[in-house]
């Protein structure tokens, strides 16, 4: 069991020094975590570490895919006033 | 009072308006002399560079957006290469051996500082062996403040800014929607109130500790702005000693929450008054440029590109030889101010033609008997290294002043306020041409004071993308930001935008340039109300009586 970062990762380092199993690594394009290593803060802390702290939606995964920080989560953005600002952007 | 850089009537023009810090102890004031943040005057002299090493933060504001990388950008928050500590100490040494009126490095970001102490700490640490001159600032949202105040003082820096938008939980829940505290993630009421907590607490710690502290403020339209004015007044009585109100930068594009959900920016008339209604309790900020956690140069400009860590690296530096000339332009900088400070004293001691030498001067011509006259040199010139505090203008005068003339004058002149825009690219003079000026800086005149309000961009927060702004042309834009202005000061204009001012009601004005901005702003406001430029008829009669 381990949880994942995807390309949203801003590399912002929030997450690296908080975790617990030193199972985060600082690379490129993104920082990465060791699968062999995460442990979920099992035993550790009552909240996985790096979730607790990551500010952007989606860039960490639970072990099943699922992201911990849903989109709309953290920013208060819905995700649909998000989606057609983006959209409005696009189209200027 | 004489010897330090600071002293006495050497802060600024005396009696005038410039001085926003004269009534500060002499300690503090010498303190600040050469901070150009924390002192309006020095931010004329001086410069400040930023580097980008605290990635990490432990909170999210609803006017920021953690994806920081947009080199078009010029806001809080924004960098275009993060640094180690390493990287920023040779970034720093490099920026004020090419820049040497270099004085302050600060660190801000783009997270916050302290929620990276290590990288932050680090920089500071090799700063304070390496360049001892430069004073060293960092900035926080003061969540983890409390228990990093005593590294902070061990290291030598002396001025913290602290990010305070609030005193109130309720409010604060509608600008942090979450804090990392007690490793959770905690939201809403509770977070806010958190938060309020540690940045109260490490104020009233860094104040006892004679640390000089600063508070930013966003003034957000609608969240919180009746609300800054107790902040400040809560600020004040905590110990903090400046009060810098920025307005909100809210673009969808930003793809911050304010941004995205509408919240609109206050317009400038709404945070001038905000700025005023404040002012009563602290000394406000007004020469802020809300600039980027890797800005580097003078407050109005951004020389970063020509310091990315590819071309620091080709740089070859002697850093002792770097530290003397800094030395030397420093000194350099000092004399020169002092001179316009003698200058502007000179003027007030000898003047009594027609042109309007200085700030002091035109108060002087006020309806006033002769003997009036005498008493109100004296009041002014006693009241320089005392008290005169900018927020409440000229009021060394307007006190010598029977009570009769002061009530007749404000009903003729003191309505009577015009705002000047002056160009200048720094030494506390008219010195840029009109076409090259990226920002103006705007005074508001009145028969007694000038005093400066507020800075006008000239230029989109985003230039290189065409997603970023609205396409209009470059002078469409500058009349716009100059609206509500009498007058624009530049060295020199071209004839394009000169007619485009005049039909915009705004009078172009090259004769001053080189003058110092307070006495040619001063001398303006009396050429225009005496040509009877403006509509009411001969309004400034009582000034050349």
């Amino acid at each position: 069991m381990a949880y994942q970062i995807t390309d949203g990762c801003v590399n912002c380092w929030a997450c690296e020094p908080l975790c617990p199993s030193q199972a985060i690594q600082a690379a490129k394009p993104h920082f990465i975590i060791d699968p062999s290593q995460c442990s979920e803060c099992a035993g550790d802390f009552a909240e996985p570490q790096c979730a607790s702290i990551c500010p952007i939606e989606g860039a960490i995964l639970d072990a099943s895919g699922i992201p911990m920080n849903p989109p709309g989560s953290l920013t208060g953005i819905p995700p649909e006033r998000m989606a057609a600002a983006r959209a409005e952007i696009r189209a200027r | 009072m004489e010897g330090g850089p600071a002293g006495g009537c050497a802060s600024s023009s005396c009696g005038g308006s410039s001085d926003k810090l004269a009534h500060l102890p002499e300690a503090i004031r010498a303190k600040v002399n050469d901070h150009p943040c924390f002192s309006e005057d020095a931010h004329h002299h001086y410069a400040r560079m930023h580097v980008a090493v605290a990635p990490a933060c432990n909170i999210q504001c609803h006017y920021c957006n953690r994806k920081y990388d947009c080199s078009n950008e010029s806001r809080p928050g924004v960098v275009s290469e993060l640094l180690t500590p390493e990287q920023a100490v040779q970034k720093t040494l490099a920026v004020a051996a090419a820049i040497p009126q270099m004085s302050v490095l600060g660190i801000a970001g783009p997270g916050d500082p302290l929620a990276n102490p290590e990288r932050t700490l680090a920089t500071f640490r090799a700063l304070s062996e390496k360049a001892p001159d430069i004073k060293l600032c960092v900035s926080t949202n003061g969540l983890a403040l409390p228990e990093l105040v005593d590294e902070i003082c061990q290291h030598n820096i002396d001025h913290v800014t602290i990010t305070i938008n609030c005193v109130d939980p309720e409010i604060g829940a509608k600008i942090y929607p979450w804090i990392f505290w007690n490793n959770r993630r905690i939201k809403g009421v509770k977070a806010a109130r958190i938060l309020i907590e540690q940045q109260q607490k490490g104020l009233a710690m860094l104040a006892e500790r004679g640390v000089l502290v600063k508070v930013n403020s966003v003034l957000i339209p609608g969240v919180n702005d009746e609300h800054l004015k107790e902040v400040s007044r809560v600020v004040k009585a905590k110990g903090a000693f400046l009060h810098n109100v920025m307005p909100l930068i809210a673009e969808a594009e930003h793809g911050t929450f304010y941004g995205l959900m509408g919240q609109r920016g206050p317009t400038h008339d709404e945070l001038q008054a905000l700025q005023d209604a404040c002012s009563g309790d602290m000394a406000m900020m007004r020469h802020c440029r809300q600039c980027r956690a890797d800005a580097v140069g003078m407050l109005g400009e951004d020389r970063g590109a020509e310091f990315s860590v590819e071309k620091i690296g080709q740089m070859d530096i002697d850093y002792a030889a770097a530290m003397e000339r800094r030395a030397a332009v420093h000194a350099e900088i000092e004399a020169k101010r002092q001179a316009q400070r003698e200058a502007s004293q000179q003027a007030v001691q000898t003047s009594g033609g027609e042109v309007f030498v200085a700030l002091d001067s035109l108060t002087r011509r006020r309806p006033a008997a002769p003997s009036t006259e005498v008493n109100a040199m004296s009041a002014a010139t006693s009241a320089s290294d005392t008290t005169a505090f900018a927020t409440h203008p000229a009021t060394p005068l307007a006190a010598a002043q029977p009570a009769s003339s002061r009530a007749k004058a404000k009903a003729g002149n003191a309505s009577r306020r015009l705002r000047i825009a002056v160009a200048s690219s720094g030494s506390g003079v008219i010195n840029q041409h009109f076409g090259h000026a990226r920002e103006f800086l705007v005074y508001e005149a009145d028969a007694e004071d000038v005093r400066f309000i507020g800075t006008r961009r000239v230029q989109a927060y985003c230039t290189g993308d065409e997603t970023c702004g609205e396409a209009e042309s470059a002078l469409a834009g500058t009349l716009r930001a100059l609206e509500g202005c009498a007058a624009v000061l530049c060295s020199k204009i071209g004839i394009e935008p000169w007619d485009a001012l005049e039909a915009a009601g705004i009078a172009p004005n090259g004769e001053h340039a080189m003058e110092p901005i307070e006495t040619a702003v001063a001398a303006v406001y009396a050429e225009l109300t005496a040509s009877g430029a403006l509509d009411q008829a001969e309004p400034m009669s009582a000034l050349s009586a």
